[in-house]
């Protein structure tokens, strides 16, 4: 009988979330796989026709789709790589008894509160620019040449400015799964005579996978559709090496207006997402059993 | 947790991390020192970091053009609004998926965060029609209800994972001892959870007020929160890096003063689970 | 549908209500600064019309675009008043979603607004939006420079003139640039430079059968000409530089020339912003002796959305905004050089502004050689000089100009980045029915 009584109640406790996101999903999803299959374009009203696949068809050979793809997983994983290694190092760093360990943390976290689309524009013009910018007086000063980030690596510059943004996020997570670490079982080990990369790897790194885990989980979810950064840096240029899927989407959704095409590219996607998302819970998938 | 450093280990350290959370800080400090620049010194080579005419008219320009304190209250209004509700729905949610897990827990929590996966952008003609036929353009009830949806699967999941290391026996202890179930609530699982909600509260209310999409275009004028106004301020014809900054400083302030107070609890409770 | 008629309902409730108080105009329009400044000044314009009350959306240009694109297309009759361009205007026109203004005002004068800017406002003689300011391109030069090395600067050069020009005054060990060009990809950016130069190379987007010409010598030499200009004689990072970034070099003094929007000159010369503002020299847009030149029109204009409820206040406030006495309004309080320049003849014959303005003369020349429907030398079956009045064109321009900019990085060649323009813009065209 208690635990008939306790699933209902657990089942009443869950579905006001799950039918809301049912709805979220349904109805923009939904209206998104219809207008699909329409030939729909707002800035020619009166036109609209169904068409099948078409636009399918046509979003899948647009010759910038497989860059656009390979730009997106190159864009996800860099980001990831760059958070992950350089937050845990940040975080071992910051978890050591420094003098005013708060200030610096608090100065390390300031990113994360920077809209995207500010962040980029302070990038691009007062710290990158090749000739007016910060990074360029200083490669000056030392005799440097200095470099040209966007036309000689569009990818990496536009790597390096969302790094910065979620690199906070990484630390601080990690950081609280580091501050729970039972400090006697490093001190065991360090009495064994186990070095600093032995610790890290058989102490260290096995704690602060599940917290590792979930950024990698949560990144993703947000780096799939990085955008802002990429439109006011380069406009996904030169030729295709910024433009990652959601800026392929964007160019047919609001520079084109073609509602249709947008809408396929919104479905591909989220495919492609979800194909992702399984492959990424395969691997690390382990962390999040119960 | 303190170990024993010798001084001069501590002082490399020390210096290390100073270095490198002020490089860190560097764009913002930057940022912050242009808004008081005029907007020739903001370019020029080599720049002056400190010793520049310091001039607060980037700000009176930012106060005379837009009212910054009606965008920044709707901001508040979209990022805390649309963070409570999403609590209200997702407490429940995440509570009964913690402690009565079924073999579909799992499904659901993955097939939730799926729906975060659609770019925004693929889906703004629909949202657009939707809110223009119920008449919510233009409205903070429609930015509260779509950033609570974008924003729903992170927060049950958070929640989820930091419900789940509550430990089940306690309550079993607490319930053989007699106490009732509110007593169970109050004293028990309330403390408890309080860290883990605030956390969550706290990351979910700083990405929505960085949320620049759906706030920008499905406002015009009465719901604009501050990405709107910084987009007044982006990218003119002519120099504007000066006001820019400006603006970017009081679009920033709010949420970075509320970041910075409220560390500690941003930080309890965004264990996710690794606390053993 | 049953919640839409009674939202309605109560809207046109609220209307009515509102109506016998105040009429509300919201205003949609561009963060630049003659925009800004009409905001400023617009409580004069309250204080003549009590019953008017204005709400101001300012944004920046592509969000701009975004915003009022999606209202008018979907209806969303958020906007009163919106700021849209010389491309916007035939497309929307034709869709019959703006309302015609051809009433506003026996005081407004509108034989005095210069004809290449009314035409490209107006469909089949019908004006759908006033000009509220209008630009073309020219070049800027530094005359301190031109004089030290002994060169001198044309009225009306052509293209080998700049080019060599650019090279002699280079000196990269120095940070001088003989000449910085746009180069970010962006249908509003390089492609809309390039466009206007292909022009003058005698090139052009299509021929009479919407036939796609990127493969044409033409186009070949426009683009091969920019790229190896760029590379000997431009800044670096060229390829991700735009407007600003272009006005942020020549403002500091890296630039010999810079070819641009003409609205840019009142820039270079404010002292204020700019360290080489009394040693600018005006020139126009260069040729090749074909008959065009590579100066472009664009006029930002305001329209009313045909959805607006307050059409007859929304077209009192645009005959105020591009008014003679608008003009007369700003030179009373902000000097003569700040008035928004290129929409009337009136503001050339004045001496005032004449003396103010050093650019005057050569805005004026650009704008009136410009000729939307005529642009390129061979004719073409579109209305636009640096861009093509075509809803696919934003989005199939700005993946073009990825492909230049790439070209110009050095990521591609420039044979490679037309193969692939002409692949995409043939794609374009067969899916959006122009061809077969």
């Amino acid at each position: 009988m208690a635990t008939l009584h306790t699933r209902a109640s657990a089942r009443a406790m869950l579905s006001p979330a799950v039918l809301l996101l049912l709805a979220w999903m349904l109805i923009p999803l939904g209206m998104t796989i219809y207008f699909s299959l329409l030939r729909y374009n707002l800035l020619m009203p009166g036109l609209e026709s169904f068409v099948g696949i078409e636009n399918y068809q046509y979003f899948l050979t647009d010759p910038a789709f497989f860059d656009a793809i390979w730009n997106t997983l190159r864009l996800v994983g860099g980001i990831l790589l760059i958070t992950i290694v350089g937050g845990t190092l940040l975080a071992l760093l910051l978890d050591q008894p420094i003098w005013g360990q708060g200030i610096v943390r608090l100065l390390v976290i300031a990113p994360f509160f920077v809209m995207p689309t500010v962040s980029a524009l302070v990038w691009k013009n007062m710290l990158m620019h090749p000739v007016n910018g910060l990074f360029a007086w200083i490669a000056d000063i030392f005799g440097m040449q200095p470099i040209d980030w966007f036309a000689e690596a569009p990818m990496l510059s536009v790597i390096l400015i969302v790094s910065w943004g979620w690199l906070p996020f990484a630390t601080l997570i990690t950081l609280t799964a580091l501050q729970s670490l039972d400090s006697e079982q490093r001190e065991a080990a360090e009495m064994d005579g186990a070095g600093p990369l032995s610790i890290f790897f058989y102490i260290i790194l096995p704690h602060i996978s599940r917290a590792l885990t979930v950024v990698v989980l949560i990144e993703t979810i947000f780096l799939l559709s990085v955008f802002a950064e990429i439109l006011v840096t380069t406009n996904g240029g030169p030729g295709t090496a910024t433009t990652n899927l959601t800026f392929l989407v964007y160019a047919q959704a609001l520079l084109q207006f073609d509602v249709g095409l947008a809408s396929a590219g919104g479905v591909v996607a989220i495919v492609l997402a979800n194909i992702v998302a399984i492959f990424l819970l395969r691997l690390i998938g382990k962390n999040l059993e119960a | 947790m303190a170990r024993e450093l010798s001084p001069r280990r501590r002082a490399t350290l020390t210096t290390a991390a100073w270095t490198i959370g002020f490089l860190i800080f560097f764009p913002v400090l930057w940022t912050f020192l242009t808004s008081f620049k005029t907007e020739g010194e903001a370019i020029a080579i080599p720049p002056s970091f400190l010793f520049f005419d310091w001039t607060l008219e980037n700000y009176s320009e930012v106060q005379e053009r837009s009212n910054y304190l009606r965008h920044a209250m709707n901001s508040v209004i979209i990022a805390f609004g649309s963070t409570f509700l999403g609590l209200l729905v997702a407490i429940p949610a995440a509570w009964s998926m913690a402690f009565s897990p079924t073999k579909s827990t799992r499904g659901i929590l993955m097939w939730m965060l799926s729906t975060k996966m659609l770019p925004p952008v693929g889906a703004l003609v629909p949202i657009y029609l939707i809110c223009r036929d119920l008449g919510l353009l233009d409205t903070r009830s429609a930015l509260v209800v779509i950033l609570m949806l974008m924003n729903l699967p992170i927060i049950v999941w958070m929640l989820f994972t930091y419900f789940r290391e509550i430990p089940g026996d306690i309550l079993e202890a607490a319930r053989m001892d007699g106490a009732s179930l509110r007593k169970e609530i109050t004293y028990v699982l309330v403390p408890m959870a309080v860290p883990g909600i605030a956390s969550t509260l706290l990351l979910n209310v700083i990405l929505a007020w960085n949320e620049a999409f759906w706030t920008l275009n499905l406002t015009a004028d009465d719901a604009a929160p501050l990405s709107a106004f910084i987009a007044s301020y982006s990218s003119p014809e002519g120099l504007f890096w000066a006001k820019l900054s400006a603006a970017s400083t009081l679009a920033i302030a709010p949420i970075l003063v509320l970041g910075w107070f409220s560390q500690k609890q941003l930080v309890r409770g965004l264990t996710f689970g690794a606390v053993k | 549908m049953g919640i839409r008629s009674l939202s309605l309902a109560v809207g046109a409730l609220l209307a009515t209500t509102a109506l016998a108080s105040a009429e509300t105009l919201t205003i949609a329009t561009v963060n630049n600064g003659d925009m800004i400044r009409m905001q400023k000044l617009s409580d004069a314009f309250t204080s003549e019309h009590p019953d008017i009350d204005l709400e101001w959306v300012v944004l920046e240009e592509n969000v701009l675009r975004q915003r009022v694109t999606t209202d008018i297309a979907t209806k969303g009759g958020q906007y009163d008043i919106m700021t849209i361009g010389t491309y916007e205007v035939p497309i929307w026109a034709n869709q019959d979603w703006l309302v015609a203004l051809d009433d506003l005002g026996d005081d407004y004068d509108v034989e005095d607004l210069l004809p290449p800017i009314r035409e490209g406002l107006s469909v089949d003689g019908t004006l759908y939006a006033a000009p509220f300011y209008g630009e073309s391109s020219m070049v800027m030069y530094r005359t301190d420079l031109f004089d030290e090395a002994g060169i001198e600067m044309p009225d009306a050069p052509t293209w080998s003139f700049i080019a060599d020009a650019a090279r002699q005054l280079t000196d990269k060990e120095n940070e001088q640039f003989g000449i910085c060009l746009r180069g970010k990809a962006g249908w509003g950016e390089n492609a809309a430079f390039l466009t206007a130069t292909a022009n003058s190379f005698g090139a052009r987007w299509f021929d009479m059968d919407w036939q796609p010409q990127f493969d044409s010598p033409e186009w070949k030499e426009t683009l091969q000409f920019y790229v190896d200009l760029m590379n000997d004689a431009g800044p670096p990072g060229a390829s991700s530089n735009g407007f600003n970034e272009n006005l942020a070099l020549f403002q500091s003094g890296k630039c010999a020339m810079w070819i641009d929007a003409t609205v840019a000159a009142s820039f270079v010369t404010d002292p204020d912003e700019s360290t080489v503002a009394d040693s600018v020299g005006f020139a126009l847009a260069p040729d090749t002796g074909k008959g065009k030149r590579g100066n472009w029109l664009w006029a930002w204009s305001l329209a009313v959305p045909a959805g607006s409820q307050n059409v007859d206040a929304a077209k009192t406030f645009i005959a105020w905004a591009t008014s003679k006495d608008y003009l007369a309004l700003v030179a009373e309080n902000e000097g003569w050089a700040s008035v928004p320049p290129g929409t009337r003849t009136s503001l050339y014959e004045n001496e005032d502004y004449l003396k103010a303005a050093p650019f005057a003369q050569m805005t004026l020349d650009s704008i009136m050689s410009a000729d939307p429907k005529n642009p390129a030398v061979e004719p073409v079956p579109y209305v636009g000089v640096q861009f093509v009045a075509i809803p696919e064109f934003q989005g199939l321009a700005t993946a073009i100009g990825q492909q230049f900019s790439a070209a110009l990085a050095g990521t591609t060649s420039v044979d490679q980045a037309l193969t692939t323009a002409q692949q995409l813009s043939e794609r374009e065209m067969r899916r959006g029915g122009y061809l077969n």
